[in-house]
């Protein structure tokens, strides 16, 4: 997706934007502290070049000379160190401020999300705490703008960590704990995240979209991902889903209203209306889910899902269904 | 053969760090030749080695208290299954560790004097004592009423004790080492150095273990 | 120090004991710092190791020891460059094949362990181990066979970890091994197993080492040199020795911690018993920082002993860096939260951190400020090693300066885990530590090997090196803020980072190229260079005054110092040390604060011991990670080894004896 946004010099959100300001003031109090010194520095060698002044191994320096000349440099030196610890103070109090800026997002209406992380996919839980308005996708969010987001961290397995640059910083997933997170998107548009912490084979293809929808928008997708999955309207969907949900499928996989009901891998119930399986690896269509489900190891080496031994009539029936999942 | 310095001073102790021998100025020169050829105390370099051993044990042992108690705030109870360790071979273990500071002071002080028979003498009962104090710690090993995979406070207690255990059992096996080479002629200087060191670190043995007993054995029944 | 002069004879014949104790038949008695010409003769045969094989693996010289320490440390920056080469290679263009996702895990973790732990810290080790008993004005360490066991177990312990590597059990978990992916259940294979046992070698090594080089410093300085007149280089070593020592048991602890719950099944690290992944991280990085230290605080020492020579003058504010370099020491401990804060450690708790990671920049502020004070007022001769520290200069601050933007708790959650990250790690690793290593290289090569370098490729070396680490890592600032994270084998072409990665690789190969000369440099100049005398760069500490390369013996008597730069300042009287002895290894202990002298100290003399309790610790360790009985049983080897180490052998016992004198 190229257009997805991904860049922590577009904020799109109130935290990005207030971590973008703390960057900005760095970068330019740090670029000026630099040329400063490096400017010493230049003028230092400057000197000796141009004064004569350079001097020879040939000759032993003065000792009885220097401690009696050293008192102006003795102050610039004291100066420039005060004046490092005052800028130092400086930027502190912009990295506190900002600090508790971004901790301070009304959390009035928000969308609470149950994020779990697993080696190498996201899983995603929307209001669990009302079993009338769960539901579970995978690798995508949405989210409706303006509003904010309160995201619970859990991971599965090893330490992951969520970051969506244009949106907020990052946090870790760590096993055995539960930290929360809140962003808000203030901007429409579609933003990329990956994991953030290494997490094994497959770490560099654990892609998360969020996708920041306007609030109209947002609550047709949500209330069709609370939908049952579509059934099947012809005979090739419904060989499909008879050999999806009635063979091992099931065991990992969950479509909603059907008997797969396995939490281990992701949510199947509305597959079809994600722009990419396997976290970001391959864009999502009926011809590459067929070949994701025949050999994903091909696709992702390392991934936890095992190859398929179909032939090629059945694979395309389960293409097919799979593609049908909106 | 008996020691060649025992005749000089009987019944005197010599301190343990006597002033230098100043060096002596030869005209551009300073003559050192008349300086000792070893030292007790900080005058060695053995001495700080050893020093150095021991912040590094020490630090060690730290860590691993704090990590006991890092575990432990964030367990909900704490020992999780089972009781807390049986005080009976533990609390023996403090008792003979704390009896065993004696003959090993004994033994530093006879290795200052560079009295063989004395050194040879205390660290015979030393050995005897730390081999009791090997015996004791199998047993406490028994009685920690927990196995060092139930939980994470098992683990601790386990790696704790085996902690201290391996630097008794070294220090043990470096004791009977010195016992053996004190009854080795011709006896250098140096190794009445060496016997007074391993007497001080013999001591930091022994006051490692009054922490680590009192979080072993106490910690889980606050 | 009296001016009390009695008469004694320049030599004795025999000496008169009480007669109780076996004397040898009797021998005139040589001691050194006279003028007869027999006493450099008698040195010399005393202090030179035989040329054969065994002599090799048994030698305990500082110098040798030293320089093993330094090419084998170059070995495996070689190495770790190699795999760095092939990293950004594969990087270098989207959806690449070059290299799969599990081979490309372990060599960035290899490249990173093995820089950190089998490069940057032993070298820096080594160039003290070298240079310090030089510089203090001594003949040997004070442990020399301690050190002698720690080359080997470095040896050991790197060749072990590179055989994993290469039997695909090589390291990749991340150069910190972070559980639970390196822990019983999400552990590959033997690989973790195999960082965690380099972890303790290493550990093993640097302790050593430290407690070493510490005592040296503390204690067997020329007379005369009181602490105030120490040459900074000797400060830097031993900041870090105390830093080693304080810090090295905790990731030493750390990794048998994750080992216990690998093979024994406790759970310091499983949540679901108890344990804590974060714990892990809280011991790691407890070392982890003060670690980087360990590598930056002797490359200040480098740049400390080379601008004073190349400026012409004494170093400015001497009392204000030795300041600085403790308190550099000091604070580092207090920084290490600074890797976590993106987990969910207390928010307060971050805060301090954050504080504490700004603070540490002022001393280190203030001794830029001192070296360019130096430079101001100095009168500048340019010469590689110069240049080198120059690069440095511009390197670390802008590693530095990102590092404050690091240390930021917010700032912090949008950089870290990127090529940011990456980026400031490299400039503050190779700006504040390979190059100065560099400008050691090219300042010391010629009193180590007795020649000089060519200045020419030394310059071609710099100016490649310094273009190509620029290009290379410079653009990865700008990667990170653009989402790249860090460890991924690769990328899609919609994220828009290509064309960066080219970039950064393209930088990586000119300092291949650069590294090729340095090579060239070395290799043809180590047979062909030109003679270099004692002291080429006219500078001002002790080691200077020994011919290029040193005697075996340092000093045919060792300097007594009245000043802070001895070549420099006018000679006092008295000017050296005499009465140690010819015939056997002896030095002279002197006390810590004013360096009078105090004890004259018997070397221990060269042994195969230390060679063997390398194997045995060795047979030990290899034998834990394969079995649980192993770790009991493996124990007798290095139990034989150090037993046999300490055994006093009876021609010992009677040299020593003979020379003799107590307290």
């Amino acid at each position: 997706m190229s257009e997805a946004l991904h860049d922590v010099q577009a904020p799109m959100g109130p935290q990005a934007s207030a971590l973008f300001d703390l960057w900005t003031i760095m970068l330019i109090v740090c670029a000026l502290v630099f040329v400063l010194v490096m400017t010493a520095l230049i003028l230092a060698l400057w000197r000796a070049r141009r004064g004569g002044r350079g001097g020879s191994l040939a000759t032993l320096p003065d000792m009885a000379r220097h401690p009696r000349r050293d008192s102006a440099v003795r102050r610039a030196v004291g100066w420039a160190t005060a004046v490092s610890t005052v800028m130092l103070v400086g930027l502190l109090f912009a990295s506190f401020l900002t600090d508790r800026a971004i901790a301070r997002l009304p959390l009035d209406d928000a969308v609470q999300i149950e994020l779990v992380a697993h080696q190498f996919w996201w899983e995603a839980r929307y209001d669990v705490h009302d079993p009338k308005l769960a539901f579970f996708t995978a690798n995508e969010l949405h989210v409706p703008v303006g509003r904010p987001v309160l995201v619970t961290l859990r991971a599965d397995d090893v330490i992951h960590s969520f970051w969506v640059p244009s949106l907020h910083g990052k946090k870790d997933l760590i096993p055995g704990r539960v930290s929360t997170f809140a962003f808000r998107a203030d901007k429409s548009g579609v933003y990329r995240g990956q994991c953030a912490e290494f997490c094994g084979y497959q770490h560099a293809h654990m892609t998360l979209f969020v996708f920041a929808d306007d609030p109209a928008d947002y609550e047709r997708w949500s209330a069709a991902q609370r939908d049952p999955a579509v059934e099947p309207t012809n005979p090739v969907e419904r060989r499909g889903r008879d050999l999806v949900v009635g063979t091992t499928c099931g065991l990992c996989h969950a479509i909603g209203g059907t008997n797969a009901q396995g939490r281990r891998a992701p949510d199947l119930t509305h597959i079809a209306s994600r722009t990419t399986i396997g976290a970001g690896t391959v864009a999502n269509s009926e011809s590459s889910l067929a070949d994701w489900v025949a050999d994903p190891q091909r696709l992702k080496p390392g991934v936890n899902m095992p190859p398929h031994d179909y032939n090629a009539e059945d694979l395309a029936a389960i293409g097919a269904y799979l593609a049908s999942l909106k | 053969m008996s020691a060649k310095h025992e005749g000089t001073r009987v019944g005197t102790r010599r301190e343990l760090i006597p002033a230098s021998v100043p060096a002596v100025r030869r005209g551009d020169a300073l003559d050192v030749a008349e300086l000792p050829s070893y030292a007790f105390a900080h005058r060695s370099l053995m001495w700080w080695g050893n020093a150095g051993m021991m912040t590094i044990e020490g630090v060690a042992f730290g860590f691993m208290i704090v990590i006991y108690f890092y575990l432990r705030s964030l367990s909900p109870s704490w020992p999780g299954v089972g009781a807390p360790p049986d005080l009976f071979w533990g609390t023996l273990n403090l008792v003979i560790i704390v009896v065993s500071a004696l003959p090993n002071t004994l033994c530093g002080n006879a290795a200052v004097d560079r009295d063989t028979h004395k050194v040879r003498l205390w660290l015979t009962a030393c050995c005897i004592l730390q081999l009791a104090l090997c015996v004791v710690r199998a047993f406490e090993f028994t009685v920690l009423n927990v196995r060092w995979d139930e939980g994470a406070y098992g683990s601790a207690v386990w790696v704790l004790l085996g902690f201290h255990t391996f630097n008794l059992v070294t220090d043990f096996a470096d004791t009977l080492v010195l016992t053996a080479v004190m009854f080795k002629e011709p006896i250098e200087g140096k190794r009445y150095v060496d016997i007074a060191e391993n007497s001080g670190y013999w001591d930091f043995i022994v006051i490692t273990w009054l922490p680590i007993y009192a979080v072993l054995y106490w910690g889980a029944r606050f | 120090m009296t001016t009390r002069d009695d008469a004694l004879p320049a030599t004795e014949v025999g000496r008169v004991d009480d007669g109780a104790a076996p004397r040898r038949s009797s021998r005139p008695k040589l001691r050194d710092g006279t003028d007869d010409p027999r006493v450099l003769k008698s040195l010399e045969a005393t202090w030179t190791d035989d040329r054969k094989l065994i002599a090799w693996l048994c030698t305990n010289d500082h110098k040798t020891i030293g320089r093993r320490i330094i090419v084998t440390a170059l070995g495996f920056f070689a190495a770790a460059g190699v795999m760095g080469g092939l990293m950004r290679h594969q990087l270098a263009t989207p959806n690449s094949t070059l290299v799969g996702p599990d081979f490309y895990n372990q060599l960035f973790s290899m490249h990173g362990t093995t820089m950190m732990f089998l490069f940057a810290v032993p070298v820096m080790q080594g160039f003290a181990l070298y240079l310090v008993p030089l510089m203090v004005g001594t003949r040997n360490t004070a442990f020399p066979r301690m050190s002698a066991c720690a080359y080997w177990l470095y040896l050991f312990g790197g060749l072990l970890l590179f055989g994993a590597f290469a039997t695909n059990t090589g390291a990749d978990a991340g150069w910190f091994s972070y559980v639970p992916l390196s822990g019983p259940q999400y552990g590959i294979g033997k690989r973790p197993d195999f960082w965690n046992m380099l972890v303790t070698y290493s550990e093993a090594t640097g302790l050593m080492l430290a407690v070493d080089i510490a005592t040296t410093i503390l204690k067997m300085r020329a007379p005369g040199m009181s602490l105030r007149r120490m040459p900074l280089f000797a400060w830097a070593s031993l900041v870090t020795s105390i830093m080693i020592i304080f810090a090295m048991p905790m990731v030493m602890l750390g990794a048998n911690l994750v080992q216990f719950d690998r093979m024994v099944g406790t759970h310091f690290f499983n949540p679901a018993e108890g344990g804590d992944p974060l714990l892990w991280q809280h011991i790691f990085w407890f070392f982890g920082h003060p670690e980087v230290y360990f590598i930056f605080v002797p490359a200040l020492g480098f740049i400390s002993a080379i601008i004073p020579t190349f400026a012409r003058r004494p170093m400015f504010g001497y009392d204000a860096v030795v300041l600085s370099l403790i308190a550099t020491g000091f604070l580092s401990f207090g920084l290490w939260v600074h890797h976590m804060f993106a987990t969910n450690v207390p928010e307060l708790g971050k805060s301090f951190f954050t504080a504490m990671s700004f603070m540490i920049a002022i001393p280190t502020a203030l001794q830029i400020f001192c070296w360019i004070a130096t430079l101001w007022t100095g009168r500048i001769v340019i010469r590689t090693p110069l240049l080198f520290v120059l690069g440095f200069f511009f390197i670390l601050m802008i590693g530095g300066l990102t590092g404050i933007m690091l240390g930021s708790v917010p700032l912090d959650l949008q950089v870290h885990d990127t090529f940011f990250v990456v980026a400031h790690l490299h400039y503050v690793l190779i700006g504040g530590a390979v190059f100065p290593m560099f400008a050691a290289i090219y300042y010391w090569f010629p009193k180590i090997t007795g020649r000089m370098l060519s200045e020419r490729l030394g310059r071609w070396h710099f100016w490649l090196f310094f273009i190509g680490m620029n290009t290379t890592f410079f653009p990865m600032h700008i990667l990170g803020l653009h989402g790249m994270t860090r460890r991924v084998y690769t990328y899609g072409p919609e994220t828009g980072w290509s064309m960066l990665n080219m970039t950064a690789t393209i930088g990586q190969v000119i300092n291949d190229l650069s590294m090729f000369l340095f090579v060239l440099n070395i290799g043809w100049n180590f047979f062909r260079g030109e003679r270099a005398g004692d002291n080429p760069w006219s500078a001002p500490t002790l080691e200077w005054s020994v011919s290029s390369p040193p005697p075996p013996y340092n000093f045919a008597a060792l300097p007594v110092v009245s000043a802070l730069y001895p070549l420099w300042a006018p000679k006092r009287p008295p000017t050296h040390v005499r009465g140690l002895s010819a015939q056997i290894r002896e030095g002279l202990a002197t006390t810590v604060l004013d360096a009078k002298p105090d004890v004259r100290y018997a070397y221990p003399s060269p042994t195969i011991w230390p060679f063997l309790a390398a194997v045995g610790v060795s047979i030990w360790l290899v034998w834990s990670i394969w079995s649980v009985p192993g770790f009991a049983w493996g124990l007798i080897a290095p139990t034989i080894a150090f037993i046999g180490w300490y055994w006093p052998s009876k021609r010992e016992a009677l040299e020593e004896l003979e020379w003799e004198k107590e307290p």
